[in-house]
């Protein structure tokens, strides 16, 4: 099976290269395919008829037949069309002219309301604004009480005359607390109502009864990034009954490809205008086209990969350890490589982080077979070693292996392994790292370690920053980057999008030219695309 | 053996690059932040998982109550027993989800089956979130059958019926393991991401057992989502059942642990644990909810972990299914939220790649609208008929 459109569509073109032009009937071919890979992603059948069509339509003009890579142009047409559409129209919230200005939630049960409505209250604070949350969800147990706790983390009001669990009339909750609102001066009043099926008439006709009371500035549907085919029978409802000017995406933070979002925006025509992704109020944003679009087809998505890690990893810790790596600031040790690993792991799930890298798409069917609990074994060996071990793995001789591999639980071959493996780990980093590559990758001109203790311990370390590439993009970068003094920060657009190619670079095997690339031919049947990923020869030898 | 362990270590090799990588990065973030002003805000924040998201709110601490006196009120609602639910299902499942069947066997019946209307068929099942895998194995085999057979089959709604009941699988074991034994209450753990019904579940399972005459003690694991366990503890009292609480933030395994050990003191048939909603590629939380089983079954088995799938969820509902069973081994499934127009087909593939049945059906509001899953009577409501 293969996971991603780029796998499926690379699958059908196999065949066509040296071909000319592309015939109708390997247009179709990729028409199904990408068909498939958008019905996984939970796009609507309409929209995906839809979409494949004005696809193929532009499959068949030259810009397909003539690139040199057709399954690279095809998916580049596919995602420039989903941020086309899921793009399009972005617009920021319309403020009334008199305040205040009335925000009213709607959307199915479970769908986030109450979490959202605290989220944009917050939002809203940290912009200026004085905002007030209505409990208007009389329905669900306790509703109005979450919303209270929720409100008071955020520091916001929240006007909740009514108990809930059943009791009171939402419309007249709602009714009161636009005056309320004008009556205590907050501009802002969020309006969280119960959540309800798009097929309850009268619930809907409440919803629209609450809308015609308060005469909302702006009416948000709140849908779950995980909905499947049902989105656009949700969407249509809600539009027909409450109508609603834009749409809001919430668990984002999961797995979900969420292609509800692009099934919402063609068939209603509204636009998403924020992300919500996390569990805590602050985990909330304006809606991004172009890593939506990235997500629905699957593809990797180094974006998110680096605010993962930035999440999870402790950045003195890693930049210690990185500095290890390259040889200063003492050995790279067991510990390190423990730590590394756990903050690794903190990330998720092993094979997902391994998946989101580009061009690991080759590897798939081994990270599908991948034991996360190999991790644990690891660690397991790691840990029965002494410190002394852990600081110096050269002093482990035949007896200690024994004892490490009693204490652990395995074979004294697998400690072994693991040594050996550690050792030409070490190498091999400090290799790449000698290399060239790594430490002058675009966007931090110093070592890695001269990121804090560096530049503490050795001022003149950089000699190493200035050094000129030899890759005229890389030079361009580097003397933008000496420029403008400050490195790129980190969750710049532009600094990212160079760092997995200062990674290619740094992996090239071009550079080192005495380690040929030695990969296992049964992992590699079709040979490398040239602008594809490339594995470091010496990550390669251990595929033997 | 070896080629594992050897690909492992190219995946550990490749993560430390990730990590070198990530260092540049965060290390840039911090000589920038240092030339900014110092202050010390080099660094980047650590990760931030719930105990530290929820320690920094210190406005709200709901009273620590233990477990609250069962206080027996005289207006004790009197659930519905189970019997009279079925027939609502069906009701509102051919109310609701008739189309999919019907628009079917309008195909089916058609005097020449194209190309065209196999493709229509397989859009009617992909629009029901069957999923692209099942959907193709489902027409491949009506297909087939239709062939084979030719006229003198049974009618295209009985085959298609069959078809349908064989993805559904109807000699899975349904019953709800709630019986007590060995003088050990049966323990129930409630599972799922964020926003599927698993608090309302738990409480109109609470229902469901009640009016089987049970006694039944409610555990409100769930401490991270703002007044979760005062909405665990309403539905309690309706019934007159206990709810056992701990305080926002505190450890979920150790409230489990302190329901079930109610339960065994009050000789409770049944312990029901609602858990927080977690996302499965939490890692961190997938394992808080592991914990929370392993410390419950150091008194108790677990009889059952229920996973709530909400009926609207697309193919991540495969996911969910696949990574909560890897985490706490799920027993069955409740679906809910099947009353509005979508259409659950989701189950479809979670019972054909995990074997895991559909237990319980949520189909609406009301306090007792919560079903046995029967999948006679949810194809044939899907098919719209009154069998």
């Amino acid at each position: 099976m293969f996971a991603t459109l780029s796998d499926r569509l690379a699958d059908t073109f196999k065949n066509l290269r040296g071909k000319g032009r592309l015939s109708d009937a390997d247009i179709d071919a990729t028409g199904r395919e990408i068909r498939i890979a958008l019905l996984e992603a939970d796009v609507a059948l309409p929209v995906v008829k839809q979409f494949v069509a004005a696809v193929k339509e532009r499959a068949r003009t030259a810009e397909v037949s003539q690139a040199l890579n057709p399954a690279q142009q095809v998916v580049k047409i596919v995602h420039d069309e989903l941020v086309g559409i899921l793009g399009g129209e972005t617009r920021r919230v319309r403020f009334a002219k008199n305040p205040p200005t009335v925000i009213m939630l709607a959307g199915l049960q479970g769908a986030g309301k109450t979490t959202l409505a605290a989220k944009l209250a917050l939002w809203f604070k940290e912009q200026g604004h004085s905002p007030m949350l209505v409990a208007a969800d009389l329905q669900r147990p306790n509703a109005v009480y979450q919303l209270q706790v929720n409100g008071e983390r955020a520091g916001v009001t929240v006007h909740a005359p009514e108990p809930g669990n059943g009791v009171g009339d939402p419309v007249a909750v709602a009714r009161g607390a636009v005056g309320e609102a004008r009556r205590t001066l907050h501009d802002v009043v969020i309006i969280d109502t119960a959540g309800r099926l798009g097929v309850d008439a009268d619930l809907m006709q409440q919803a629209a009864d609450i809308r015609d009371a308060t005469q909302p500035d702006e009416v948000l549907f709140v849908v779950d990034a995980m909905i499947g085919q049902d989105a656009v029978n949700t969407a249509q409802a809600f539009l027909d009954g409450v109508g609603f000017d834009g749409v809001v995406l919430t668990k984002l933070d999961g797995d979900a490809r969420g292609g509800a979002a692009l099934s919402i925006r063609s068939i209603t025509g509204r636009p998403i205008m924020f992300a919500s992704a996390g569990e805590k109020l602050t985990d909330f944003d304006v809606f991004h086209p172009d890593r939506m679009a990235s997500r629905i087809l699957d593809m990797g998505d180094m974006l998110t990969l680096i605010e993962q890690a930035e999440k999870a990893f402790d950045a003195d810790q890693a930049a210690q350890a990185a500095a290890k790596l390259t040889g200063q600031g003492g050995e790279f040790t067991l510990d390190d490589f423990l730590e590394q690993m756990q903050a690794i792991r903190k990330m998720g799930s092993l094979s997902k982080i391994m998946g989101m890298l580009p061009g690991m798409g080759q590897f798939r069917d081994q990270l599908a077979n991948f034991d996360e609990r190999e991790i644990d074994r690891v660690q397991a060996i790691i840990q029965s070693m002494t410190p002394a071990e852990r600081a110096n793995a050269k002093i482990i001789d035949g007896s200690r292996r024994a004892r490490i591999a009693k204490g652990s639980g395995v074979h004294v071959s697998e400690v072994n392994l693991l040594v050996e493996r550690f050792f030409e780990a070490r190498k091999m980093m400090q290799s790449l790292a000698k290399g060239g590559g790594m430490p002058g990758m675009p966007g931090m001109p110093g070592m890695p370690g001269a990121g804090k203790r560096g530049k503490a311990k050795h001022p003149p370390k950089k000699g190493k920053g200035k050094r000129v590439s030899g890759n005229p993009a890389k030079r361009a970068e580097q003397q933008k980057a000496a420029g403008t003094k400050a490195p790129v920060p980190a969750a710049d657009p532009f600094g990212l999008s160079a760092a997995p190619e200062g990674l290619g670079q740094a992996l090239d095997p071009a550079l080192d030219p005495a380690l040929d690339p030695t990969l296992d031919p049964a992992l590699d049947p079709n040979g490398f695309d040239p602008d594809e990923f490339q594995l470091p020869p010496e990550v390669a030898k251990f595929l033997k | 053996m070896a080629a594992v362990g050897e690909f492992f270590y190219l995946v550990i090799a490749i993560g430390v690059l990730l990590v070198a990588l990530v260092a540049g990065l965060v290390g840039a973030g911090v000589r920038r932040s240092r030339l900014r002003g110092r202050g010390g805000a080099g660094t980047i924040a650590p990760p931030q998982d719930r105990t530290g998201a929820t320690a920094a709110p210190p406005t709200v601490e709901p009273p620590t109550v233990e477990v609250p006196p069962a206080t027996v009120t005289p207006t004790l609602e009197r659930p519905e027993g189970t019997a009279g639910r079925l027939v609502r299902l069906r009701q509102r499942l051919s109310r609701s989800q008739g189309t999919l069947g019907r628009g079917l066997l309008a195909l089916l019946s058609r005097d020449r089956l194209d190309e065209d209307t196999w493709e229509e068929i397989e859009d009617t099942l992909l629009t029901a979130d069957v999923g692209v895998g099942p959907t193709q194995q489902l027409v491949e085999r009506l297909r087939t059958r239709l062939r084979v057979e030719g006229s003198e089959a049974a009618s295209p709604r009985e085959v298609l019926r069959e078809e349908l009941l064989t993805l559904i699988d109807p000699t899975l074991d349904r019953t709800l393991a709630v019986q007590r034994a060995g003088g050990r209450p049966a323990v129930v753990l409630v599972v799922g991401v964020n926003g599927t019904g698993k608090t309302t579940t738990v409480g109109k399972l609470a229902r469901v057992l009640v009016a089987e005459d049970k006694q039944v003690v409610l555990g409100a694991a769930d401490t991270f989502r703002a007044a979760a366990a005062e909405q665990l503890t309403t539905w309690g009292e309706r019934v007159g059942v206990d709810t056992v609480r701990g305080p926002e933030g505190s450890d979920p395994a150790s409230v489990a642990f302190e329901a079930v050990r109610t339960g065994i003191e009050q000789e409770a048939d049944v312990v029901l644990v609602d858990t927080a909603g977690r996302l499965q590629n939490k890692a961190g939380l997938m394992d808080e909810l592991g914990k929370v089983k392993r410390v419950v079954e150091k008194q108790v088995p677990v009889n059952e972990v229920l996973l709530v799938l909400d009926a609207t969820t697309g193919q991540n509902g495969m996911i969910q299914a696949r990574v909560f069973s890897e985490v706490v081994d799920v027993t069955g499934i409740v679906l809910t939220k099947l009353d509005g127009s979508a259409k659950g087909g989701i189950v479809v593939a979670v019972q054909r790649e995990l074997g895991v049945p559909v237990k319980l059906v949520g189909l609406g509001e009301g306090a007792d609208d919560l079903a046995p899953f029967e999948p006679e009577a949810f194809v044939d409501a899907l098919l719209g008929t009154d069998a």
